[in-house]
């Protein structure tokens, strides 16, 4: 049982925090947002520099061979500072579906450029009417001489407007629900067929509705096993979550110290409001949701690659729901505590709020992970 | 980073789980189970099988019993005891006055006491709350005034734990009346039987005794009971209150209990089906779990920076102590809902002896869970109010 990062990972850290505090302040933020692409290609370069678009990748692939620890090291400076650029989408989504179901033909391929942060990738996989619904696929694969013909429309795929190539799932058998009879293929995104209208969300990153209609792919564009693709998905979702988990954390505790820093400089009644118990009260339990926040994305870091998948899912789950309801309840409070500054556009603290709720959202909220934790009969057994 | 338990680590809770299983008498077991009410010889009865083993007092000195166990398998001790479920040796004994005896002591002292408090031959109790003395604890008026060789001690003290059993109390008690409040107060240990000492029990809304006031009418304790200096006493208080807020958490008590709400939750029935398989009850349960593995990690987390602190109490224990006892009263809540109607009756005995309703009306694992409930509202009101923990986060954590 060790806590402490090691040596490397401290120097990860550091220059992580250190590049972000230095180029990634709120007013540079907001120029990014005004960016054609809504985040900063410079930036991104510099990711790529310093070795972190390669992070999860072997050597052999272009990468450093780092796991869940580093990726979570990432991922909460990246919150910390609202990062706005695809990393989640292209290296932790797209590129752990290629790392861990990929050929090694297609990871010798696909990954030394996405680790070079030239190659983007999206995980096209959720549907509209699947809500949560990991096995919700109605996106159809139909075999094709020696390829597959891809048909569907995904939604809210992540980053989807910036990737070069999709990660798309679609069913070969079964009825729309079931687990069994799913498939993941690399797809270009130039490919004839496929068509992608960007939009941002409410948090200022960007995400695509994809329409896949009689898009052809070689049958080397498989990830994994046709038909058996639902097992990674679930593994890709997961770690997924872990990462999300470990960017709410950043943006949880940024936004706890403004506020407490806020309720020490802000003067009413000639005083220093935090000097009043109620308001330190609430700032107290902040804390506490902050701290919660951070055991279980610890948590989830440390079962991101947990082979017993059920483990993984039960653990993956719990850590979404305390991730979510910490961002509801520090969220809330961030904002009521700041009065009408929290309410403006102008102010930081809005921006973290709105991202920790997408945080909430994306890949099923909190009730839908502990419906989810009950189904499999919850972390205590009986 | 690496949170797995090491091989040496799950070997010693291997260890601990086997002599947990084989040693503690199973009646003892059953009733910790059910949730009913220990007698004193239960808790002395197993204090006697953990200290025959040596693991009566981990966290002491190793000369005065202490096993020197790494603060990780200590926490693995403690969980793996509350999970069997195992009683909690008597806190007032093992992790208060012992602690404060075994620092601020002289050996005379030490030698006196430190063995007994060990083996449970003396019971303790905590004489700190007055009347008119509960957060504040410090505005405390029992006073002790030196007569020769001894003190005499005039005063009340309230809300004390299981003082009918007692046969000592260490007192907080004013020695300097023109001392600023802090500053006047001494740490002094009575003899239950001396004269001038009566227990008056109160009964709490849960039909239980377990609390007591203790009325101290020209008490004379001989002055070789005062701990460590005179006037000092409120330092030893702080140290003793930093020990008691970080086995507070109780993870491994709530986790037991969830594992009965389980059971239980499986026997009740709900239309067709057992109520635990009723989608919103399940997700009750699961979001308690889900608080109470967000609390063991955070615990895990306190632990392993205590390393850095050099015994320095961490206020993050405040945190420990709020989330542990919220939780703690959540699964008392779904305790009391799971069985329903039959949490009604009343069952509980108004004295220590027998059950009130022999046998039980409805299902024999109904009737302790409404008493339960009820009892179970202490746990925020003591070791110092989540309210006060919350004036300790936000001053000694956030600085405001």
């Amino acid at each position: 049982m060790d806590f402490e990062l090691s040596e490397e990972q401290r120097l990860l850290k550091d220059s992580v925090e250190r590049l972000l505090a230095d180029r990634y302040g709120f007013e540079a933020r907001q120029g990014f947002l005004r960016e054609p692409e809504g985040w900063s290609r410079a930036l991104w370069q510099r990711y790529a520099e310093l070795g972190l678009t390669g992070l999860p990748f072997a050597e052999a692939h272009g990468g450093f061979g780092g796991g869940p620890v580093e990726v979570m090291i990432v991922m909460e400076a990246f919150g910390r500072a609202l990062a706005l650029e695809p990393y989640l989408a292209s290296v932790v989504l797209g590129g752990g579906a290629v790392r861990l179901g990929g050929s090694e033909a297609m990871r010798s391929a696909v990954l030394p450029g996405v680790a070079a942060g030239e190659r983007k990738l999206a995980f096209a996989h959720a549907e509209r009417q699947a809500r949560y619904d990991l096995a919700d696929v109605a996106a159809t694969a139909r075999r094709d001489g020696g390829g597959y013909v891809l048909d569907g429309a995904k939604s809210l795929v992540l980053h989807g407007d910036a990737a070069d190539q999709l990660v798309v799932s679609a069913r070969l058998t079964g009825a729309q629900r079931d687990a069994q009879g799913l498939g993941l293929f690399l797809v270009d995104a130039a490919a004839p067929g496929v068509t992608r209208r960007g939009y941002a969300m409410v948090d200022g990153l960007r995400a695509a509705e994809v329409t896949l209609a009689n898009v052809r792919v070689d049958a080397t564009a498989a990830i994994g096993e046709p038909g058996e693709a639902f097992r990674l998905i679930a593994q890709v979702v997961d770690q997924g979550i872990a990462a999300l988990c470990a960017e709410a954390v950043g943006a949880l505790a940024a936004m706890h110290e403004l506020t407490v820093e806020y309720l020490r400089t802000r003067k009413q009644f000639g005083v220093p409001i935090g000097s009043f118990q109620v308001l330190q009260h609430r700032a107290a339990e902040m804390l506490i949701g902050v701290e919660q926040a951070r055991s279980m994305a610890m948590l989830a870091t440390m079962m991101a690659e947990e082979g017993d998948a059920t483990e993984r899912a039960k653990a993956i789950a719990a850590a979404k729901v305390q991730i979510g309801r910490s961002a509801r309840a520090v969220g809330q409070a961030a904002i009521q505590l700041h009065g009408g500054i929290g309410m403006t556009m102008e102010y930081q603290v809005g921006h973290y709020f709105k991202r920790v709720t997408a945080i909430d959202t994306m890949f099923g909220d909190a009730d839908h992970h502990l419906a989810r934790l009950a189904r499999m009969g919850g972390l205590i057994a009986a | 980073m690496d949170l797995r338990f090491t091989d040496e680590e799950n070997a010693f809770r291997e260890e601990v789980r086997a002599f947990m299983r084989t040693a503690c008498p199973e009646p003892t077991r059953r009733k910790m189970i059910e949730g009913r009410r220990l007698a004193k010889e239960d808790m002395v009865g197993w204090q006697r099988i953990l200290n025959a083993k040596g693991w009566a007092v981990p966290h002491w000195p190793v000369e005065w019993g202490g096993t020197g166990w790494s603060a990780v398998k200590q926490y693995i001790f403690r969980e793996e005891m509350q999970a069997t479920p195992a009683p909690e040796p008597l806190p007032f004994g093992v992790n208060m006055v012992g602690p404060v005896i075994a620092t601020f002591g002289n050996e005379a002292q030490k030698k006196r006491f430190l063995p007994r408090i060990a083996n449970l031959d003396d019971w303790w109790c905590q004489g700190f709350s007055e009347p008119g003395a509960g957060s504040d604890l410090a505005s405390l008026k029992t006073s002790a005034k030196r007569d020769g060789d001894h003190y005499v001690v005039n005063g009340q003290k309230t809300w004390t734990t299981l003082a009918q059993y007692a046969d000592w109390i260490f007192c907080l008690v004013r020695t300097d009346p023109a001392a600023k409040k802090q500053e006047g107060i001494s740490f002094l240990l009575i003899d239950m039987k001396t004269p001038g000492i009566t227990v008056r029990p109160i009964q709490t809304i849960d039909g239980g005794h377990e609390v007591n006031e203790v009325f101290l009418d020209e008490v004379r304790v001989p002055a070789e009971n005062l701990v460590g200096q005179e006037n000092k006493g409120w330092d030893y208080a702080k140290f003793l209150l930093g020990n008691e807020r970080t086995g507070i958490a109780r993870v491994g008590i709530s986790k037991a209990r969830v594992r009965r709400l389980k059971e239980i939750a499986a026997l009740e029935r709900i239309g067709d089906r057992a109520l635990i398989e009723d989608e919103r009850f399940a997700m009750k349960i699961a979001a308690v779990e889900v608080e109470l593995k967000a609390l063991e990690m955070t615990q895990l987390r306190v632990l392993a920076d205590e390393r850095t602190r050099k015994g320095k109490p961490d206020p993050r224990s405040s945190i420990l102590k709020i989330k542990g006892s919220e939780i703690q009263q959540t699964i008392s809540e779904l305790l009391m809902e799971a069985v329903g109607p039959y949490a009604l009756p009343d069952q509980v005995p108004h004295d220590d002896t027998e059950r009130w309703n022999e046998p039980p009306i409805g299902p024999d694992w109904a009737g302790p869970q409404a008493p339960h409930y009820f009892n179970f509202r202490k746990v925020s009101i003591y070791g110092g109010s989540n309210e006060i923990q919350k004036n300790i986060i936000a001053k000694a954590i956030l600085g405001l």
